[in-house]
């Protein structure tokens, strides 16, 4: 059940010492103001010494209004349950912000995107180097409005990436990617390794990105919402309802009681296929494929659920603005809670299988330790984070869909090792479990879609969603004839990826596949 | 170790029996759309409705030409939805397996009506290769040399070139016991220098663009490409821009194209199958 509404923003406004203009409550889930150019470094570091954390920042080319571009900080805080959107002008004669990535590491990547796609020079960035078009690339800014969104770069003549080189007798670097050796994403590791231990990992991302948030203003919004479930095919239906959280709210509108639960139901199924799969990919690299076999055949369990309840096995084209494109009807819904009872007891069997093994604990307790103050300070949200401390869950802090009427906990460990992001999954298994029975309890019958009148224009709204791997934020601005201005995509694995690379120092390269099961992050999410 | 074994005694076996036997597979499943053109009477709704363009509508003359591109589908069911007639259904067809990009499209053209609606069905490429010209096919592909180096087993790389994860997720379930692709003898390896086949999800990015290539060149002769996915057939719903160059076959020859979003396993099955020429290409 959530707390009484507290609403601490307004608070910390006065402490804040900084001019904070126009401020207001834009909706349920959004405080909006704006600040002076010259004010962000102030501003951002008294929000963060008052309790807040910086979740996203991103830009937007308005040139075409008012010869300006817009920044945008949105925060959190533990006590309130809006965000906080900040905004701040950039004229677009002076193409330039002021960094604080050196003081918050977690905006370190999201800065230097906004450098790449918008070509605004992040002032005093430690390490202003291209992150998202890769060094290769021509001299272009893809997401500003005067760049065509059917433009057909020639081919790329430009240096290509150049690894700090790694000194010293003995020390050596293992490139790997980005076509790894298992089925996976690609990407980019150089290890500088010393003997077996790491010294320290360089990673490259952006192998795949596509072009998504530039895509997003070419859809008209019914077609967008297929785009969304495109972000990370893993988390499909979680990123698909973030963007038609933000379409909703952008309409006014509320959906109905029954489409939320629906919702929260297919939310929560997406958690626990893809945790069930985590955990054995987890104990498989350490060499116990015995119970990844159980797991794998468990997921495949879970991908029949799904596709009973929506025709597709990744809950795809099942969401949409106003609700759910299809009704469940009695028979639907019995299978479904009479399938997951029998999942209860197999996956109690298959943790048995992996909790009486000694050998498995040995080789993930104390692997790739996270420290809670690491954690905190370069962001890490969902799983990842709540194995080292990080007490933060979107459901719980911001509740949406019907998390307002189900009791739940949220499990945090301390450690920060590969042990405890395990566990968090396992514990969370038990959680969604629990959510999913309560909601087919109270699920009566009643609308599950309603019509989304036509979207005003230049509307912006934020939609957020606790997706298995953590925090999935769609901030969006809505256009002329339905479609969309700009939608800005911010996947959880955008901020963790720099978590791997602390927890994964000190350990031995071997340890490595494991550490990064551990977290698994999307790369596709990482990339758009 | 008791527990081990008490799990596995408790488990009965899991492994489906498709291709030897029909595939168990849910009613509710969303398969590829089927449409009945002579009596289709409008194609409009569908063609606004459908997110990629698979349906697209060409117009002049008096005519209307209606094309349906079946490696561009994400298999929504939004078309079926939009028609509202019997003209559109959606089926549970997954082996869509094609040796060539054409015989993913289909193309109708009827004489257009006053009220804008089609008239009678003027004419119909199914995009299917003939008989004549399969058999042409694979006489004059390397497959039958393949599958005489090879014999029945086939060393697989997987590679994505830009894709979702979607199709990752589905690829990774052949490795399952309920897929169990080795019972087929074949294997994912870890290398393309062990590779006989590239399975190649996309869109292709600019950024994987030199990298799938140098994984084609860095797998052995002879070698077969299975381009995965509406995105790894055609870019799916990210089209062609600054940052994708769209299908796999935009980079590398492509054998076999598997369309989906994301195949099933089934589907993935029955592609890898139909490229080594064990398994038939199905009418779509």
């Amino acid at each position: 059940m959530t707390q009484s509404a507290v609403h601490i923003f307004d608070q910390i406004r006065d402490l804040c010492g900084v001019a904070l203009d126009r401020w207001h409550e834009a909706n349920e889930a959004e405080v909006r103001a704006d600040a002076a150019l010259s004010d962000v470094r102030r501003m951002v570091a008294s929000l963060i010494e008052n309790g807040c954390r910086l979740a996203s920042v991103f830009a937007e080319d308005r040139t075409a209004v008012t010869e300006d571009f817009l920044i945008y900080y949105v925060f959190d805080h533990p006590d309130d349950e809006r965000f906080l959107v900040v905004r701040t002008v950039v004229p677009s004669h002076m193409p330039a912000f002021p960094s604080v990535a050196a003081e918050v590491p977690a905006v370190n990547w999201q800065e230097r995107e906004i450098q790449d796609w918008f070509g605004l020079v992040a002032d005093g960035h430690p390490n202003p180097r291209r992150v998202a078009l890769h060094d290769n690339w021509p001299d272009v800014h893809p997401l500003r409005k005067d760049f065509p969104s059917d433009t057909v770069l020639p081919p790329f003549e430009g240096e290509q990436h150049v690894y700090r080189p790694t000194l010293g007798e003995g020390v050596f670097q293992i490139p790997v990617g980005p076509v790894h050796a298992g089925i996976i994403e690609p990407g980019h590791f150089n290890f500088a390794v010393a003997g077996e231990p790491i010294l320290y990992l360089q990673l490259r991302m952006f192998y795949t990105h596509k072009g998504i948030e530039k895509r997003f203003e070419q859809l008209p919004v019914n077609r967008a919402v297929y785009l969304a479930e495109s972000v990370s095919g893993d988390s499909s239906f979680s990123h698909g309802t973030a963007f038609c959280q933000a379409i909703e709210r952008a309409a006014g509108i509320e959906i109905p009681v029954r489409a939320k639960r629906m919702r929260t139901v297919l939310l929560e199924l997406e958690r626990l296929y893809n945790h069930v799969g985590d955990i054995g990919a987890i104990v498989n690299d350490v060499g116990f494929g015995v119970a990844n076999a159980h797991a794998m055949r468990l997921r495949e369990y879970l991908l029949a659920v799904n596709e009973e309840l929506t025709g597709s096995r990744l809950l795809r084209g099942i969401v949409c603005p106003g609700g759910l494109r299809h009704d469940w009807n009695d028979q639907q819904t019995q299978r479904c809670r009479e399938s997951l009872r029998g999942f209860e007891q197999d996956f109690a069997d298959m943790m048995q299988i992996i909790d009486s093994s000694d050998s498995t604990r040995d080789r993930l307790e104390h692997t790739g330790i996270l420290h809670p103050e690491k954690a905190r300070d370069l962001g890490v949200v969902g799983v990842g984070g709540r194995a080292s401390g990080v007490d933060r869950d979107l459901r719980r802090d911001h509740p949406y869909a019907a998390y307002d009427e189900v009791l739940f906990t949220v499990p945090v460990y301390q450690e920060g090792d590969v042990l405890r992001r395990l566990r968090v999954r396992v514990d969370e298994i038990g959680q969604s479990l629990g959510i999913i029975r309560q909601i087919l309890t109270v699920l009566e019958p009643g609308l599950h879609l309603i019509a989304v009148p036509p979207l005003p224009p230049d509307c912006v709204a934020l939609g957020a969603v606790e997706g298995w791997r953590g925090e999935i934020l769609h901030w969006i601005r809505t256009g002329a004839h339905g479609r969309l201005d700009r939608c800005k995509i911010k996947d959880p694995s955008l901020s963790n990826w720099p978590a791997l690379v602390e927890a994964v120092q000190g350990n031995i390269v071997p340890d490595f596949p494991v550490i990064n099961k551990s977290f698994n992050l999307s790369y596709s999410g990482t990339d758009r | 170790m008791f527990h081990i074994f008490k799990k596995a005694a408790q488990t009965h076996l899991v492994t489906i029996g498709y291709p030897h036997a029909p595939a168990q597979i849910s009613e509710s499943f969303r398969g590829a759309p089927s449409f009945d053109f002579p009596s289709w009477r409008d194609a409009r709704p569908a063609a606004d409705a459908c997110p990629t363009g698979a349906i697209r509508i060409e117009e002049s003359a008096g005519r209307r030409r209606v094309t349906m591109d079946y490696g561009l589908c994400i298999y929504c069911g939004q078309c079926s939805e939009a028609d509202g007639t019997s003209a559109v259904k959606i089926t549970r067809n997954f082996e869509l397996g094609v040796r060539e990009r054409s015989e993913l499209i289909v193309t109708a053209e009827y004489p257009l009506e006053q009220d804008g609606s089609q008239g009678k069905l003027a004419g119909l490429n199914s995009g299917h290769a003939s008989e004549g010209e399969t058999k042409e096919h694979l006489e004059r592909s390397v497959h039958s040399r393949i599958q005489q180096v090879l014999g029945r087993s086939l060393a697989i790389r997987e590679v994505d070139a830009g894709s979702c994860n979607g199709c990752e997720m589905e690829i990774g379930a052949l490795n399952s016991p309920v897929y169990d692709l080795e019972r087929l003898g074949i294997h994912f390896v870890a290398s393309p220098r062990h590779a006989d086949m590239l399975l190649v999800t996309g869109p292709v990015t600019r950024n994987m663009e030199l990298a799938l290539l140098k994984t084609y060149r860095a797998t052995p002769e002879p070698k077969m490409v299975v381009a995965v996915g509406a995105c790894g057939i055609s870019g799916g719903i990210f089209g062609l821009n600054y940052a994708t160059i769209g299908g796999v076959d935009a980079v590398i020859p492509v054998d076999v194209f598997i369309p989906g979003c994301p195949p099933r396993p089934h589907a993935l099955l029955h592609g890898i199958l139909l490229a080594l020429g064990r398994m038939e290409q199905r009418a779509i």
